[in-house]
């Protein structure tokens, strides 16, 4: 499906989302393809922070605000009472921000899928606890400036990589996980597309720049999460079936340097900074490219 | 049918009644057994309900609320840490207007650990907009099983509900009871109607942010709703002896309060043990009377002060404590007898914490100190140099 053929009805409207969210774009996008019957279930976060402001409440379809760590645990009985209710044709869909996900969701997002339950959850990453004030979360990529880790004399912004949240949903044999990203939203209105067919537990995770934590213009955001790709530091795969396989091979990568530098998050690295970040890069892809043809 | 059941079993035979459609639990010492009858009941095809298999406490009740929010009857069970690692889900579920029931089987909390009955689980959390009950024995758990659902599932009210059981004491103690037939619960408990679920023919957005502007008064609805909770806990208690014919007798129980001169207010299964010395003491000339309070939540502030009436002095007897404090009941019980009124003074007793036995001579011991006056808080059994 391409963008200019979806719905034309509107499910996420109205809501105060900065000019150049990504995670907003991520959030309209799927809804769109998922349609009416749907429900959604946003943790605390930017999207629902954005979007539940009674008495403007933006979400076209069925939605809640779930606990900040309970977005899986809430789909589940969502589905489950949905289900009770006789309906069958319905989409109970998860969209929480990276934290809600890799961090303080986990448990509950390992549970649903080790249930196999029927929901789709998708994660708009955008690298950080953007809602309280751009604050490191497990998915903030190693090097990056957030208010809970400055770039300073001693330390230069976070020194973890960023979790693999793919692979580690992937490692409980879910019926189909996807990487996507906004910047390639054909790619990612497909996989939820896809995902809205398959039954049991299914995981998106989509890259969503935020200019706001990014330090972009909001001009950008779509440009950056392109480049994101293109350069390497971010990658478009799918778990099915049991296996691993690689969406799209940049080839020769674009210059991750010129990426990460005109971002205000990464401004202070150094050039041995740059070579590290690359260099794990290189890494990965080395693994990608032999285990996910 | 009557049957020989602990007050788990008999809980769990009031939840097969109350046929939730979601149950979604996570196993903690001493509900384990509430949850796996229900599995068993979920296999044999007993109950038809989605047993959900949540990985956490607060998955459990996080679980309840979305299917609430779908609009089907909920069940969850919990104690001690399970029910202070739902905490947020708590305030969630009253917030949200979410009528789940939930059995609390009320246990000591850690640390120290301790898998044995006192109230501190439950009493900590009264704050959090469910409404609370406690049972004495397992034939009153079964009852408050199926009226927990009829009172938190009326439009009117629209509240959790939490049936606490005291852990062992009640849930592990074997009694005879009596087992209603589905039809006659059928006829108590109508299926769960709601507005407050998700519609495709006209969407919703629930469980949403409200600012300062109308954030208070959405709390104001929640208080009034636990106002109107007393009219319809008496209104099901009717309905219920009507069919059942078992009478309950609405926030509080009284025994021997018209004329006492010295009352002991507790909760729980110890009301009988107070019941059985006030007997001993009227024997010899003493006016000793109890009140158990069946619900905490609504408070039965002007039920208690009615039937204290007279009385020379009050003891307030409960498994907890508020550090820094009193126990959680006697700072309730005293402010609604200050409210109301009443002079008598009001004596704190703690007992039973991390399962320590209460015997009859330690509630002799309080009825006497009640009498002379005591210090405002007494801890049961310190004395000296445990201090
Ligand atoms: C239990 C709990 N802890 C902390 C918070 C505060 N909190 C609200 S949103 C948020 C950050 C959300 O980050 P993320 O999931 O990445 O979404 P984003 O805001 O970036 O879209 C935090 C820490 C909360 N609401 N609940
Ligand atoms: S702070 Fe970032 S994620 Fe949040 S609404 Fe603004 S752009 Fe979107
Ligand atoms: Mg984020």
């Amino acid at each position: 499906m391409r963008a200019d053929q979806l719905d034309k009805n509107e499910y996420f409207y109205g809501h105060k989302a900065c000019a150049g969210c990504g995670g907003s774009l991520a959030v309209r996008a799927a809804l769109k393809v998922l349609g009416e019957r749907s429900i959604a279930v946003l943790p605390a976060g930017c999207m629902s922070a954005v979007g539940f402001n009674f008495p403007q409440l933006c979400f076209g379809n069925n939605a809640i605000i779930s606990m900040f760590a309970g977005t899986a645990s809430m789909l589940t009985g969502v589905e489950a009472g949905m289900r009770r209710r006789g309906y069958k044709d319905f989409h109970a869909v998860g969209l929480a921000g990276d934290g809600g996900t890799a961090d303080i969701g986990i448990q509950a997002l390992s549970g649903a899928i080790d249930r196999g339950d029927d929901i789709l959850y998708i994660c708009y990453d955008n690298e950080a606890y953007m809602n309280t004030g751009i604050q490191k979360s497990g998915l903030t990529p190693y090097g990056a400036r957030t208010t809970t880790t400055p770039a300073g004399r001693n330390i230069r912004g976070n020194i973890r990589p960023k979790k693999n949240m793919f692979e580690i949903v992937a490692a409980h044999d879910i019926p189909y996980a996807a990487t996507a990203t906004v910047g390639y939203i054909n790619d990612f209105i497909d996989k939820v597309e896809k995902a809205s067919k398959i039954r049991g537990t299914k995981f998106i995770h989509v890259i969503a720049p935020c200019p706001t934590g990014w330090g972009i213009p909001v001009s950008d955001t779509i440009e950056v999460a392109r480049e994101m790709a293109d350069c390497g530091l971010w990658y478009l795969a799918e778990y099915e079936n049991g296996k691993f396989t690689l969406d799209r091979d940049p080839g020769e990568f674009k210059s991750a340097e010129a990426h990460l530098r005109r971002q205000g998050r990464f401004k202070h690295l150094t050039d041995e900074d740059i070579d590290l970040i690359i260099k794990s890069r290189d890494e990965k892809w080395e693994k990608i490219r032999r285990e996910w043809k | 049918m009557r049957r020989f059941l602990s007050g788990d079993e008999a809980f769990a035979e009031g939840v097969r009644l109350a046929a939730p459609e979601v149950i979604s639990a996570y196993p903690i010492t001493p509900q384990t057994v509430v949850v796996e009858k229900l599995s068993e009941m979920v296999e044999d095809g007993s109950l038809d309900a989605e047993y959900i298999h949540v990985e956490s406490e607060h998955s459990a009740l996080s679980c309840a609320i979305g299917a609430s929010a779908a609009g089907v009857r909920t069940f969850t069970a919990t104690s001690s840490q399970g029910l202070l690692y739902m905490a947020e889900g708590l305030v969630y579920a009253s917030g949200g207007r979410f009528p789940i029931v939930m059995m609390n089987a009320d246990r000591s909390t850690a640390l120290p650990w301790n898998i044995y009955g006192d109230q501190r689980d439950s009493l900590a959390l009264l704050d959090t907009g469910w409404i609370q009950a406690y049972a004495e024995n397992a034939q009153e758990a079964l009852d408050m099983a199926l009226m927990a659902y009829r009172i938190a599932e009326d439009s009117r009210v629209s509240t959790p509900f939490m049936v606490n059981l005291d852990g062992f004491i009640l849930t592990h103690t074997y009694e005879t009871v009596d087992i209603p037939d589905e039809e006659q619960a059928r006829a108590f408990l109508p299926p769960y109607e709601t507005e407050n679920r998700f519609d495709f023919d006209s969407p919703k957005n629930i469980g949403f942010s409200a600012g300062p502007e109308t954030n208070y008064i959405f709390k104001y609805k929640e208080h009034a709703a636990f106002e109107r909770a007393v009219g319809v806990i008496e209104e099901s208690e009717r309905s219920f002896a009507g069919i059942f014919g078992r009478k309950y007798s609405g926030l509080i129980d009284t025994y021997l309060t018209d004329d006492a001169d010295y009352i002991i207010v507790t909760l729980g299964t110890i009301a009988g043990l107070c019941r059985d010395v006030a007997d001993k003491l009227r024997s010899q000339g003493i006016k000793a009377g109890v009140i158990r309070l069946r619900y905490v939540r609504p408070f039965p502030g002007k039920e208690i002060a009615a039937a204290v009436g007279s009385a020379k002095a009050i003891a307030v007897l409960e498994k907890d404590i508020s550090f820094g404090n009193a126990g959680t009941v006697y700072t309730n019980v005293a402010a609604a007898l200050q409210w109301a009124g009443v002079t008598a003074p009001v004596y704190n007793f703690i007992g039973g914490l991390g399962g320590k036995d209460i015997s009859s001579d330690d509630v002799r011991r309080i009825y006497d100190d009640t009498a002379k006056g005591t210090d405002r808080v007494t801890f049961i059994g310190i004395e000296g140099d445990a201090q």
